[in-house]
């Protein structure tokens, strides 16, 4: 069970005016801002379900990600994740999480994808035979085959996604967090990759929270939304609710840039 | 302890593969190792009593340091890591459930031994083959031998230890490049990397063997090649578990603390 309660977290950016004037005054004093990324943000998340985590850029989805697997550490406001505080015990809690961003990469880049997956596998101190029957059974179900054998740089963007989600899935995790997993993919890619996390979800009971601009994501996957907007929460609910909201027979698409506007976020 | 391991494996299996590179890095080696020998020839002609160490002692210094050049080189940095630091996309590492200090040094022992491992094979053939006293000599006694492997394990150490400490660095500052021009300059000169300590005049010779850069190539080139003596090795290699120690320990205290910055500042 995820519980967030009350999180904040504001950055402080480093300003300045452009011109060589101001560059030297900046050596001597240093203007900050103060950028509230998240307000008061609150939720919980049942084991199992899929959730949706919607909301424009800047909104503070990936700061909330952040927090959630410890890189980050809030202000204030209290965080567990199945009992453990993210970044108070991470090293317990990033063992039984699993992550991918769709813009970054974990394989190494120049060995073989099959060569990270077991690099993955002494680091998370997988057993030998759990290793196997997870990695059968992610070949079969993303149909890696003879990527394993291929070097990362090598691997088209669709195939370098499924081995991402799997290289995410090898330790067996019980939450699994997707960063905009489907970004750029092909709409066959995006199929697999969509019926891949309700599989896993359904045989595994894996928790997911997917983090997307992607509605059709959204329609796939979710059984529930939440809509956040200028570090606040602003909707909890499912697809159905947030078309019914923006009235009109819109898909969730238009619905949702239909909110944007109406919270003016 | 298995992880890191790993780390270790997976960075030596990558750094194997890089064979041009290596080709390169030892037709230079051989071309400057030759130059050297030239070049201090010349000055030993002229006054050989004059010289501080012997003209085979110095050709076998100066092939040892080319053969494991990128062993001990501080130029040789792991620029993934200075990258990922510079980017910040360290903190993702965080989402592995591993000590980051101990990767780094698992990958950076890795890099330096894979790369070493490329090339050192053809120049240590071929310069022990050259007539004397222009070539490669092994040490009289086998215990000199056995003191030089010993001393060439810490001075990886103290070389790594040494680069942790710059990355670690890294998370204080905008960018690292002057701390990395300074810290090679200093160990071209105070290191033995330009000239063997030997020929450094007094003083200077004293307080640069004090230094860490001192107790990196400095160490093991100068035991096997007998110029340090047997009697005084428990004292240098001594300074170098010194300088592993507290490079060490420095190094981890700035990365942990650095981290939890970057944990705060926002990934």
């Amino acid at each position: 069970m995820i519980e967030m309660k009350g999180i904040s977290k504001t950055y402080r950016v480093r300003r300045r005016e452009a011109g060589l004037g101001n560059a030297f005054k900046s050596l001597f004093s240093r203007d900050y801002t103060e950028i509230p990324a998240l307000r008061d943000m609150t939720f919980t998340v049942p084991d199992g379900q899929i959730l949706g985590y919607i909301g424009p850029n800047g909104a503070g989805k990936s700061t909330t990600i952040k927090i959630l697997s410890g890189i980050l550490r809030p202000d204030s406001g209290v965080c567990r994740v199945d009992g453990l505080v993210p970044w108070e015990n991470r090293k317990e809690h990033v063992a039984r999480l699993g992550v991918v961003f769709g813009q970054r990469s974990q394989l190494w880049w120049d060995v073989p994808v099959r060569e990270s997956f077991d690099l993955l596998r002494d680091i998370y101190r997988v057993p030998e035979p759990t290793y196997r029957e997870n990695l059968d059974r992610l070949t079969a179900l993303l149909e890696l085959g003879d990527l394993l054998k291929t070097p990362a740089r090598m691997l088209s963007l669709g195939q370098r996604m499924r081995c991402e989600i799997a290289a995410a899935l090898l330790h067996g995790p019980k939450v699994l967090f997707l960063d905009e997993p489907t970004i750029g993919l092909d709409a066959v890619s995006k199929l697999k990759v969509r019926e891949f996390i309700l599989e896993q979800n359904r045989l595994c009971g894996t928790t997911v929270l997917l983090t997307t601009h992607d509605m059709q994501d959204i329609d796939a996957l979710c059984s529930r939304v939440l809509l956040i907007g200028k570090g606040q929460l602003l909707l909890d609910g499912d697809t159905a609710q947030i078309r019914a909201m923006a009235g009109e027979d819109l898909s969730t698409e238009e619905a949702v840039a239909d909110l944007y506007r109406r919270f003016g976020i | 302890m298995r992880q890191y391991w790993s780390f270790f494996k997976m960075r030596l299996m990558a750094g194997l593969q890089y064979r041009s590179a290596a080709l390169a890095g030892m037709s230079t080696q051989f071309v400057w190792g030759g130059m050297e020998i030239l070049l201090y020839r010349a000055f030993w002609l002229e006054h050989p009593e004059r010289f501080p160490m012997g003209m085979e002692a110095l050709s076998s210094y100066i092939w040892l340091q080319q053969a494991f050049l990128t062993l001990f080189a501080l130029w040789n940095w792991e620029h993934d890591i200075l990258e990922s630091v510079k980017t910040g996309a360290v903190s993702y590492e965080l989402l592995r459930p591993t000590d980051i200090y101990s990767m780094w040094m698992a990958r950076s022992v890795a890099n330096r031994l894979a790369r070493a491992a490329l090339r050192m094979v053809p120049v240590l053939v071929v310069s022990s083959l050259l007539p004397s006293p222009w070539g490669l000599r092994l040490p009289a006694s086998p215990a000199a031998f056995g003191v030089f492997l010993l001393s060439a394990v810490l001075m990886v150490l103290v070389v790594c230890a040494y680069s942790l400490l710059v990355y670690a660095l890294t998370f204080y500052l905008t960018d690292p490049n002057g701390l990395m021009v300074l810290s090679v300059a200093c160990a071209d000169l105070l290191g033995g990397a330009i000239v063997p300590l030997p020929f450094l005049p007094d003083g200077l010779r004293q307080f640069a063997q004090l230094t860490p850069f001192g107790s990196m190539q400095n160490v093991p080139l100068r035991l096997f090649t007998e110029d340090i003596p047997l009697s005084q090795a428990p004292a240098v290699m001594g300074l170098q578990v010194f300088w592993i120690v507290t490079l060490i320990t420095a190094g981890y205290l700035l990365t942990q603390k650095g981290l939890r910055r970057a944990v705060i500042l926002g990934g």
